[in-house]
This record gives C-alpha cells, structure tokens and sequence, in this order.
C-alpha cells in the first residue's frame, strides 16, 4: 500500500508499558526478575514514537492529507492506561491486544508477528503506511522487535532515528540514524518500519483538554486467538541480579599519580 | 439509645445513592439495619485515595510538568520574588488554567478533584506556583461559571481558560476576616459604575488582566449592598504597592487602588447586591484548594527530606535509621495522611453536592498546621543543609505559614466549624 495525494497516510505506533524510568529496581527475592509491584508507564522511546507520528500530522496538516495515527499494546488489562496517554498525546484511536494479567510478558518475536496480524487486519480498511516504535524498551533492553517486524513483513526499515523526512510525492523517507561511529543516512521506501532513538524529538505533556478529549476515542479489544499469534516465550530467564555494589575509590595526590593509576588499570591514551 | 443511633447512621440516604452514580452501583443497599459485606464491594465504595482514570492522568502530567518545567526555576522565582511568565504561559498551555472549564468555553472540563489534584502536584514543587492556579481556578473561574451570564461566561472564560490571568479581590486594609466590612465604593453614573476605594493582599494581581472586585453599591444596606464587579487591567487598576513576603515570594501580592475605575454595567457579575452571597459560596470552596496546596507542600518537604537522611550518615549509620528519626517520619506521615483524606473527601463531597463547608474548613484548617509541623520538621531532619536557602527545605517552612490565614484565619475555620457543632449538639 502506497500513499498518493488523495489518500491518508497510516501509521501505526506499537507502545509498550514498562517499568516508570525513575522507579528504584530491585530484584526479587527468587532472582528470577525484578519488583514489579512498582509504578509503570510509557517505554520512553515509544513516548518518542507517538510525539513523532503527532508531529508528522502537524507537519503534513499544512496540505490537504488527513493522517491518522493508531496505538497499538500488547499487554494485561493494565496497559490500556498506556493507550490512554497515546491517545491523549494525539492518536486518534488505539487497539488493545490483551492477554490474561498472569501471562509471561510477551517476547519481541511474538509481539512483532501480533503487530504484523493487526496491520494485515488493517489492510481490510486503509492499510498501514508507517510503523513507528521505540528501539527498544527499557524493562528488558533487546531492542528487537521493530527490526523483526520489518523483516516479518518485508519492509524497509530505518532504526535508531533521529530525523524523519518523508516526500510523500516520491514515497519514501530520508532517515538520520545514530550508530556508533556517527551518524549515518538512510532512504527507505514506504511502506517502512522506523523505530526510534532518544534525540528524536522531545515529547509533548498531555495536556488536560487532550486527557479528557482521550476518554472519547475508540479502543478496540483483540485477543491473540483473534490474531491468530502464540505469544508462547521463546526463552526463560535463568537467573537475574543486582549488579555487584560499588566498591570506594581513592584520592590521588597528583595528576602523575592519576596517571600511573590509570595505566594499572588497563586505560592507555588513545 | 445506641441501637437506635446505630440504626439512624446505617440506613442509607436516598440522595448520597443517586450521587454515587460516579462510581457503577450494581444494586442498592439492603434494607436492613445491619451492612452485608456484599453491600460494600459491589456498592462501589472505593478508598479516598483512588481516582478515577483522568484523574490519575492528570495527576501524572502535572507532575510531569511540575518536575521538568517549575522545578529548575523554583529557587531563582523565590530570590526574585517573581513569577517566570514562561511558567504561567506552561500553565496556561496545559490546560490548568480552565481545569472545570466547558470545552467548549475553552477550558479542560475536568472535575473539581482534578483541580485539586493539579493544586496539590503543583504544590509539592512550589507553593506559590500552585496558589497562582489554585486562585485563577477555585475562585476567578468558579465565580464565572456560577453567577455569570451566558453572554458574560462566553466572554470571560475562554479568556481566562487560555491566555489572562485572573484575580479575586474582596481583602482591604481595614477588612480581612471582616470582609463584609468592606469600603470599597461604586457609584453608578449613567450606564456605567464607577469604583474608588483599595484592596489589599491581592493574589495574581501583578500578572493578571481579569480581576474581580467587590465594592459596596449602597453603604446604607450594608452588606446586602455588596457586589461582584469584572475589571480589566486597562480600566485603570493601578498596583499601589507589591508586598515582600515571607513565603509564597514568587506569588505577587499587591495592594490595588482604584481612582475613579469606570466599569461598563454589563460587568456586573450575579447581579446588584449579590456580592455577599457569591463571596461567601466561593471562599467555601476555594478552602479546599488551599487545603491541597498545604497537602502538596507537606508532602514535598517531606519527600525532599527524608530520602536525605538515609544517605546521610553519623555514627557510622544513616541519620534516617535512628530510631527517633524514624518515629518522627511515622507520625509526619500519619499526619499527611489525615490532612490527605480530610482535604480529598471534602473535595468529593463537593463534587456529589453534599454539604461540605464544615469538612471544607476541617481540611484548610488541619492542612496548613500539618504543613508547618512537618515542613518545619523536615528542615531539623536535614540539619545544617536544611537551614541553607540552597536546598529547598527552608522554602517549605516559609511558605507554609500563611496557609493558616489566608482565604480564612485559622481562628476562623475553627469558628466555622464551632457553629457546626453547637448546631448539632446545643439546644
């Protein structure tokens, strides 16, 4: 599916709830996980994700495309407050696909074959132009899913971007990505996954009108039979735990000193 | 006797059920005199302490907001004793400026706890950022939204929900806690009225461009002759004096004088006369505002303070750990608590349209004295730091002292409150 002039551009952005950034971890008594017993929210990159596709409206409002932007989670009865703040940001409606509260949170294989049933599903309608998510979340740091869902699909993908230029006139985007030796460039046809990096943009506050506009969009409830996906795990956690404590360093007298310390300890001047 | 008494409390009012409504009723009480737990599960009784859906959001946001954007500019705004207009524009730009507000005046049209929520999340940063919208909300907007006419409402509140401030001035020189007593004159000459006379302890009044003033149409019905007048700054309101303050710096509080002030009859808000009324009903409310904002800053001093002391150490042992600094934290806590369910259930109260004025009073009264012991004790428990203006406890203690007196003394919730029970219990 491709957007021209006179249609809609699509997009979807999968958001996920996770540990709130700020909360203290600790790790369970089992050494299975951590505590989760604590306040959740958004995964700050997919917070990134739904402020791109709002501003991507904004930029493109200028003409005549209408462009709708839907929510997307997978998670227990909970997450519909995470769908509620995407909403409340600016899409126009969500899908919840919900899965029972004791269910082992879902893998990034699993969520990307679940997101790729609600685009085919989609597909009945208008379809999907654009996906946009988080590089990765940060409960559990794998960072897999959006590059598993492009290939599931067999779209292009642009990942850890951090400028978004689409030409809707010739159907693809100019994609800024942070890797490690810099930044690289990329053009990447529609229809195409992104997925997002910290220096993208900096998402907007739900303001109060826009929290009380959220209650009136649409939500619709799947389960994963309706999808036709097994979020069976693929892997098991063995063992979590606390990273050793910080031991005290100790006071140098001098920069020599500094130096010599440094030199022990394996850093050699580049 | 006691049966009796028994029976009389348990048997359900007609009119809390149908206010209720907001929480899903699956069937009505018993009839009987005694409760069946299934009463109170499926009834929909929930703690004082769960909020619904929005409510939680907003709590969220305006943390949010109070965090990233008031925080950094806290101290700066004290020193100065000035407000950042970037934080108003923020304010404003959130929609917390219009928190009860229709849409479609322009407003959030959130509920009255949502405005008590956002008081309180605000006060937990800065206090006097929190009284700025705890004014311009419980007392300039409500007073719209109550007694203004439509064209008037149409006019004023999308103004007020997005982009002026508003200020509520009923306080003189010679008239605090006797408000009615105030001096303030209006004289109707042709179609307009024209006002002389000052106010005094003006919240808002440096920023704002909307104030309401009460002033007195005909000494001769004392206070039946009071009443709500809507000005605009460019009417000629002159600011005759800004206030240095021991707390709550950043707020302006300003002594006002109106010189010959004409104001078009239109402005008339509630009618000739209906001042009174009008000031009485929306003080009432905006007590548990202030109760919020004393709620917010107990707890952010509490909760500047005691993560400190754990990082502290003496005696080989964080000073957080001795067993009477632990003892003193319980028992602060304890009292946040009850300034937290006192201020929230009034608020609830007010929402289902029972009555709430010896509640309202209870809240304001009890939240400023929770705030100035705990406040006060949080700067003891950080020591020396506490003392210096650089870490934020001692702004706490300071602000905290005029929660006991203004929008009602002390003494004067405790007489409120006294007329309740002589009421009850007296012959």
């Amino acid at each position: 599916m491709h957007p021209s002039s006179a249609r809609l551009l699509n997009i979807l952005v999968p958001v996920k709830r996770a540990v709130d950034y700020a909360v203290k971890i600790r790790v369970n008594p089992q050494q299975t996980g951590i505590d989760l017993n604590v306040k959740h929210s958004m995964n700050p990159f997919d917070e990134i994700a739904v402020e791109e596709a709002v501003r991507i409206r904004e930029r493109l409002s200028k003409g005549s495309e209408p462009v709708t932007i839907t929510a997307l989670t997978i998670g227990p009865a909970k997450s519909i407050e995470t769908l509620r703040t995407a909403l409340a940001m600016g899409a126009d409606s969500a899908v919840h696909v919900e899965i029972p509260e004791s269910a082992p949170a879902p893998e990034p294989l699993g969520v990307a074959k679940a997101i790729k049933a609600v685009i085919e599903k989609q597909k009945e309608k208008e379809g999907v132009d654009m996906v946009i998510l988080g590089k990765q979340a940060i409960d559990d740091d794998l960072g897999q899913t959006g590059q598993m869902l492009a290939s599931l699909l067999g779209w292009g993908q642009a990942t850890f971007a951090s400028k978004v230029e689409l030409d809707l006139d010739a159907k693809n985007a100019t994609v800024t990505r942070e890797i490690d030796g810099g930044l690289e460039q990329v053009r990447v046809k529609f229809p195409m996954v992104i997925t997002t990096d910290l220096r993208l943009n900096e998402p907007r506050y739900a303001s109060l009108p826009n929290i009380m506009k959220a209650k009136k969009k649409p939500v619709t409830k799947l389960t994963p039979t309706d999808l036709g996906v097994s979020l069976e795990p693929q892997m098991e956690v063995i063992k979590v735990v606390e990273p050793p404590k910080r031991v005290g360093g100790s006071k140098v007298e001098s920069v020599d000193e500094l130096v010599e310390k440094l030199k022990t300890a394996g850093f050699t001047a580049v | 006797m006691f049966r009796n008494s028994i029976t009389r409390s348990l048997a359900p009012s007609t009119r809390s059920l149908r206010a209720q409504a907001q929480w899903s009723i699956v069937r009505p009480f018993s009839a009987s005199t005694s409760r069946l737990n299934s009463d109170y599960s499926e009834s929909g009784f929930k703690p004082l302490d769960m909020f619904t859906e929005e409510e939680e959001m907003i709590r969220e946001t305006v943390q949010r907001f109070a965090n990233e954007v008031i925080q950094p500019k806290v101290r700066e705004m004290d020193e100065n004793e000035q407000m950042d207009p970037v934080i108003i524009k923020g304010l404003f730009e959130q929609g917390l400026m219009g928190i009860e507000t229709s849409a479609a005046h322009g407003g959030s049209e959130s509920s009255f706890t949502s405005a008590i929520i956002a008081i309180e999340e605000l006060a937990k940063v800065d206090p006097s950022v929190s009284v700025l919208c705890d004014v311009h909300n419980t007392l300039v907007n409500t007073v719209l939204r109550k007694y203004a006419t439509e064209a008037q409402k149409a006019k004023w509140l999308p103004l007020l929900a997005t982009e002026q401030l508003g200020s509520f001035c009923l306080s003189e020189p010679a008239s605090g806690s006797d408000a009615f007593a105030l001096q303030t004159r209006a004289k109707k000459v042709g179609d307009d009225w024209v006002l002389n006379g000052t106010k005094m302890w003006i919240t808002n009044s440096y920023e704002a461009d909307i104030f309401l003033i009460f002033a007195n149409v005909d000494p001769s019905k004392g206070y039946k002759g009071i009443t709500c007048f809507l000005a605009t700054k460019d009417m000629g309101i002159q600011i005759a004096k800004k206030e240095q303050k021991l707390g709550i710096r950043a707020s302006s509080t300003c002594t006002l004088n109106f010189d010959d002030l004409k104001i078009p009859s239109e402005n008339v808000i509630g009618g000739e006369g209906k001042g009174y009324k009008i000031a009485i009903e929306i003080l009432n409310e905006g007590r548990i505002g202030i109760a919020a904002q004393m709620l917010g800053l107990a707890r952010g001093a509490f909760s500047l303070s005691v993560p400190y002391t754990y990082t502290r150490s003496q005696f080989s042992q964080p000073v957080g750990t001795f067993q009477s600094m632990a003892h003193s934290f319980a028992s602060a806590a304890t009292r946040i608590e009850t300034a937290k369910l006192l201020t929230y259930n009034a608020a609830r109260r007010k929402e289902h349209g029972l009555p709430f004025v010896k509640e309202a009073a209870m809240a304001k009264w009890w939240s400023s004295k929770v705030a100035q012991e705990v406040s006060g004790d949080a700067i003891e428990w950080m020591g020396g730091v506490g003392f210096t203006r650089e870490t934020g406890a001692e702004k706490y203690w300071r602000d905290s002292k005029i929660g006991a007196i203004y929008e009602g003394t002390s003494n004067i919730q405790l007489q409120t409150i006294a007329k309740f029970i002589k009421e009850e219990y007296g012959s």
